[in-house]
């Protein structure tokens, strides 16, 4: 209260600091979430710089193109780490992609709606799925691993029964053509820095196609957005009122709520992020391909949790980073895509995508007993 | 103005048929530390709980610096000046000591809608205050999961006076520590009444709270065996109360019968 409160104890009584090494600037980067995560990628880089080389997997196209697959996981990582570092997961993530491709195609198709209006009113079902989600969680109690797996049912049931009654099929194409001179598809559908790679095709230092314009022709949208999420997300987590919520949420859920964090506000928040972090995903996926299938996604919300804990995210919740999950995608992203630039056969991803996950959590269980070992 | 910085008079508070409390009245004035004892089952939770706005009471009225109000959240009695300390003391481990520091009221800078977290103020705060109480925190971005219970109890109270504490309800503070945290905890309370702040220090070690406390309230099955000033007391006699000394009465009688019975066969 009053400035005068002094030291009422000697500092003997409390400080133990003589029995305290000085710890390294290096074991302050040891306990950073992200740091296996980075140790990681750079593993990979150097193994495929080593067996891929000279394969065109580091050249400009095939960059982009692992860029490309890692960008649309990590866009859905990041929020799953997010949820994650605040106590909850959701496994319909992969079903909400579904869901909102169709609710993009059906209006926008069948109903005659403008692009730019289904899209709002995909991302408006996201939000109402991912408050559901939340709601639900927060007011039963019960774990969202159930309550989710159910939505993950839910959803896929949905989109394909909707879909089937209202086309006849399970796919709904013809969205290309809609995508010009729409005033929003174009954030979800458009390559960037296109003058970059004109110049650097022109210069020759990119490969060019037969008829002189390069093979790679700019950045695609998923990256700009993978990008854009990451710097956001890290700073909701380290620079906002907010993110120290999410991490009291998830660290001890009672006692945040004692000293006055929100904790249902948060979490059900949280929950709407991944949804629409899925219709994000979705609208980027189905303008690309310019048709939605109802069965896109799956599987994408165990892809996208094993991003967040190779990341560091622990999943008892509390802990983790956004940059860890985007270096986490970043890794089976360049994985799977550099597996078909080596001899080695394509069906040994999963196995490495299992191990690698369970290298991550018992890394990060030690990490988690190292940074709350008592004195 | 009243004398008495908080009073809650007549509280009753009922779960479905159980009385869980029944008219229990309890005053503190300011720079005062009444002891509220009572053993396991005493109904101690539910009347920190009633008190700090997470049950509202189903009897009786709360009056805080002459004002009658009702607390509808945690959140209230809090904005009210009345800070709850609680046994898991509201610290998340795995998070830095300054994040714990401003769990939930985290300074802000910037312009709306980009306002930002000020690490650099609250890490100066929080190293500040610590420092005060003698707890050199080395880095104030280090988990407090690496701190001594002691000091985790010692940041939580200091973390509520920071924040504009009136009264400070403390949870059993001294039941995990040994001895020598004990009495360091022991002397950060006094000296936080002696600045003027109401302290209820609720716990079942007569050893601690006799020292420290000017009144005692005993709280026995829900009901208040009433509040003594400390020169009305003994240890013994608190001591004696707080475990039901009626029933050790009896039970030594008992006992004595049963041995005369047993010497007479």
């Amino acid at each position: 209260m009053s400035e005068k409160s002094k030291s009422i104890s000697s500092k003997k009584d409390f400080n133990k600091d003589e029995r305290l090494k000085k710890v390294s600037n290096l074991k302050v980067l040891l306990n950073r979430p992200e740091l296996g995560a980075l140790g990681g990628s750079i593993l990979v880089f150097i193994f495929f710089g080593i067996v891929a080389g000279d394969t065109g997997m580091f050249s400009a196209y095939g960059a982009l193109n692992f860029l490309d697959v890692s960008a649309n996981l990590g866009i859905i990582a990041i929020a799953a780490a997010m949820l994650m570092i605040g106590g909850e997961f959701d496994l319909s993530i992969g079903s909400m992609i579904g869901f909102a491709g169709i609710c993009i195609a059906i209006p926008a198709i069948y109903w005659g709606w403008p692009l730019w209006m289904s899209i709002i009113f995909a991302l408006a079902m996201a939000v109402l799925v991912g408050y559901f989600n939340g709601i639900l969680v927060v007011r039963t109690g019960l774990p969202s691993f159930i309550v989710t797996l159910a939505m993950l049912f839910i959803l896929r049931g949905a989109t394909l029964a909707i879909t089937r009654l209202i086309t006849g099929r399970t796919q709904v194409p013809g969205l290309r053509v809609l995508i010009e001179n729409d005033p929003i598809a174009w954030i979800f559908a458009t390559d960037t820095f296109k003058w970059l790679f004109t110049w650097l095709g022109s210069m020759k230092l990119i490969e060019l196609r037969t008829d002189g314009t390069p093979l790679a022709t700019g950045i695609p949208p998923s990256v700009m957005w993978f990008i854009g999420l990451t710097i956001f997300a890290t700073w909701i987590l380290m620079k906002t009122r907010y993110g120290n919520w999410i991490f009291a949420s998830g660290g001890d859920k009672v006692g945040a709520t004692n000293v006055g964090v929100p904790v249902g506000r948060v979490k059900i928040s949280l929950f709407i992020g991944t949804a629409v972090a899925s219709t994000i995903f979705a609208c980027i996926q189905v303008l690309d391909a310019g048709s939605a299938d109802t069965m896109r996604g799956t599987l994408k919300e165990l892809e996208a949790i094993a991003a967040a804990v190779v990341g560091g995210c622990l999943l008892t919740g509390g802990y983790g980073s956004a940059i860890g999950a985007a270096f986490g995608a970043l890794i089976f992203g360049t994985v799977s895509m550099g597996i078909f630039y080596t001899d080695i056969d394509t069906d040994w991803f999963k196995v490495f995508l299992g191990a690698m996950m369970l290298i991550a959590v018992i890394f990060n269980n030690y990490i988690r007993r190292k940074v709350t070992e008592s004195k | 103005m009243s004398e008495y910085l908080v009073q809650f008079n007549n509280i009753s508070k009922f779960f479905g048929k159980v009385i869980a409390l029944k008219d229990v009245t309890m005053k503190v004035k300011k720079g005062e530390i009444m002891c509220l004892l009572g053993d396991n089952g005493a109904g101690k939770s539910t009347l920190i709980k009633t008190l700090s706005g997470v049950h509202k009471p189903d009897e009786g009225e709360i009056i805080v610096e002459g004002e009658k109000t009702m607390f509808d959240s945690p959140k209230d009695a809090l904005d009210m000046g009345i800070a709850t300390v609680y046994q898991d003391l509201a610290l998340v481990p795995l998070m830095s000591v300054t994040r714990n520091f401003f769990m939930g009221r985290e300074p802000q800078k910037g312009i709306p809608f980009f306002k930002s977290f000020d690490i650099e103020k609250s890490n100066k705060i929080a190293a500040e205050r610590m420092g005060q109480i003698g707890i050199d925190i080395r880095d104030p971005s280090q988990a407090v999961g690496t701190m001594s219970g002691g000091e985790r109890q010692c940041l939580a109270i200091s973390r509520a006076i920071y924040f504009g504490a009136k009264l400070l309800i403390l949870d059993e503070p001294t039941s995990a520590l040994g001895v020598h945290q004990a009495s360091v905890v022991l002397k950060y309370i006094v000296k936080a009444a002696s600045q003027g702040l109401g302290v209820i220090l609720i716990t079942h070690n007569v050893h601690h709270a006799f020292p420290v406390g000017n009144s005692f309230t005993v709280l026995n099955r829900g009901k208040s065996l009433g509040t003594y000033s400390k020169k009305d007391l003994t240890r013994e006699k608190l001591l004696g109360m707080m475990a039901g000394g009626e029933e050790l009465d009896k039970l030594e009688v008992e006992l004595q019968e049963m041995d005369r019975i047993n010497k007479s066969n």
